[in-house]
């Protein structure tokens, strides 16, 4: 008589189940994310040059000592610290008014929303186009505008062409596409909030500025974490405004594209997957830095 | 009420609409001149004082670019690409959505770190070893290495997003499924899946724009028309003449390739915010 099978408990179940179709995601993850991630790892302590595989050779941490005595790579990471702080700084001081703003209760709020959503919506690349024409210094609005229509300029500026201006052009450009995201994570979070919260702090006699700073602000904590994490780690890994606007000249070389160039003109693969190393890392700083702050301050409360 | 808080009331109304009307204006002007330029003879565009409006307004732009084999090409496989991309990341972001959202199993709490810390991958840390491997297998320069790669990026969050759909539906659907002898690729297939279709158009529409933008991967794995999308295209557009840059042409094929997602954006507004915001909100 052959032995009954016993049949698996709903929990171990569920559990294969739950593999099974977690499976084809898993694999796709690993062969497009981890595994190529690990590769760069490897390739940063060779010597690799050009995208043969024959001539690795093994460089221990020649790249990284290398990348230290670099000033083009020093160069590009100021750059990347710079363009990360100042544009974050702006696109949530800009990203909470708007999502103020658009809290508010008035008419056309809907297409108020919808419209702020365009710089997000389109490409990168368009956004640095449409930019980088106004940016024009000979045929461009914007000198248009200071110089002929406004005077507060006496000659056109060389806005994408001149050190320091070709930097605050590419914040200009990063602040308009991604501020709209930012007040819309804002926005989501200040419409949970409920309003008798700010009723209860009316009554105990607190001002707009006081409701603000004392219930706004550690209610709306969450999504500023979340805001703030997406935002820094995107502009930490800044290419596609720079490399189209300024190919990276006029002191707007970031790691990104430093290690693009490297990668991709020069064809050195070792170097190169060292930069994209340290970019990493740098990016995992960040996280780990902001939650921990986030985590002592909820302490706090 | 006295006449003091009135007046008061309305100075605020109007400094309220003088600082809505602004905001608006700094997010559209971009696009308005892009279309003020785009539909100016080029005559009008190379000339100073600048003029605000086109005189002679005509749509040769617009013909030249669409016209022009090179941009044709590059719509055909954005379309292809997104499409592409979209359809397979829903297909294995809603299965395993699916048991991350409905099932109980050790190791779930890892799996979601994981998927999680794929959303904030920096892609420039894969872009050297992804093209060895694209080489490799002789898909250099096809719209599948870019349908694949893309993957990369649209697949974390479609899991993520989609995972809180699938968590939010009614727990007896899969008991009464069972008991009328479902198995369970049916239950998913005819029950789970169409209550969390949804999720599926929030999560297809951030996933096909997402890729219908991607700039770095379709610049390093694409060479020409065979592969090249519209966002490497507008970036690389030159015109004809090498001493004129073509910037109506230019605007008119930024125009163009951004024409589908505004369309989208006014169209699913709702369900877009609803799916970038998702994460932001219930955590």
């Amino acid at each position: 008589m052959p032995r009954e099978r016993r049949p698996l408990t709903l929990q171990a179940r569920q559990a294969r189940l739950a593999w099974i179709f977690l499976a084809p995601c898993l694999a796709v993850l690993l062969a497009l994310g981890l595994y190529p991630l690990l590769v760069t790892f490897q390739l940063a302590f060779t010597n690799t040059h050009a995208f043969a595989p024959a001539d690795t050779q093994w460089a221990g941490t020649a790249n990284f000592t290398r990348l230290l005595s670099e000033s083009d790579f020093r160069e590009a990471l100021r750059n990347t610290i710079f363009f990360t702080v100042v544009s974050v700084s702006l696109e949530f001081v800009l990203g909470l008014g708007i999502a103020l703003l658009i809290d508010s209760e008035f008419r056309a709020r809907n297409i108020a929303r919808a419209t702020i959503l365009i710089p997000w919506a389109l490409p990168t690349v368009v956004a640095a186009r449409l930019w980088g024409w106004m940016f024009n210094d000979v045929f461009g609005v914007f000198n248009d505008l200071l110089v002929h229509r406004l005077g507060i300029l006496s000659e056109p500026i060389a806005w994408t062409g001149t050190h320091g201006w070709a930097m605050a052009s590419v914040i200009a450009v990063d602040v308009w596409k991604t501020t709209p995201f930012v007040a819309l994570l804002l926005l989501a979070g200040l419409q949970v909030i409920p309003r008798g919260l700010y009723e209860a702090a009316q009554v105990d006699g607190a001002g707009p500025m006081r409701r603000f700073l004392f219930v706004t602000l550690p209610l709306l904590s969450p999504a500023i974490l979340v805001a703030l994490v997406f935002r820094t780690l995107d502009a930490l890994r800044v290419f596609d405004v720079i490399w189209v606007m300024t190919q990276g000249s006029f002191g707007t070389e970031t790691l990104g594209t430093y290690a693009y160039r490297q990668l991709f003109e020069y064809s050195r693969l070792g170097y190169g997957s060292a930069v994209c190393v340290v970019l990493f890392l740098l990016v995992a700083l960040f996280v780990a830095g902001y939650v921990m702050v986030f985590r002592r301050w909820e302490g706090y409360r | 009420m006295s006449p003091r808080n009135t007046l008061l009331l309305k100075i605020r109304r109007v400094l309220f609409y003088m600082v809505l009307i602004f905001a608006l204006v700094y997010t559209i002007f971009p696009v308005w001149w892009a279309l003020v330029t785009s539909l100016k003879p080029p005559s009008e565009i190379a000339v100073t004082p600048v003029t605000y409006l086109p005189e002679n307004p005509t749509l040769s732009s617009f013909q030249a670019v669409l016209r022009s084999s090179t941009f044709q090409a590059g719509l055909r496989n954005s379309m292809i690409v997104a499409a592409g991309a979209t359809v397979l990341s829903l297909l294995l972001g809603s299965l395993a959505a699916c048991a991350l959202g409905r099932y109980r199993f050790r190791g779930r709490g890892l799996m979601m770190a994981l998927i999680l810390s794929m959303t904030m991958f920096p892609q420039i840390a894969v872009v050297g070893s992804l093209y060895r491997m694209i080489s490799l297998s002789g898909l250099y320069n096809t719209q599948l290495a870019l349908i694949l790669t893309y993957l990369l990026t649209t697949l974390p969050f479609t899991v993520w997003v989609l995972s809180t759909f699938f968590r939010a539906l009614p727990k007896e659907l899969e008991e009464s499924a069972t008991v009328d002898g479902a198995s369970p690729l049916q239950t998913f297939w005819l029950i789970l899946l169409p209550l969390a279709m949804p999720g599926m158009i929030t999560t297809g529409l951030l996933a096909m724009i997402t890729s219908w933008n991607e700039y770095l991967f379709a610049l390093s794995f694409t060479i020409d028309e065979r592969a090249r999308t519209v966002p490497v295209v507008v970036a690389q557009f030159r015109g004809a003449s090498r001493f004129e840059i073509p910037w109506g042409e230019i605007m008119a094929g930024s125009l163009i390739a951004t024409a589908p997602l505004l369309l989208i954006v006014f169209l699913f507004q709702r369900r877009i915010v609803a799916g970038l915001t998702s994460g932001a909100v219930k955590e």
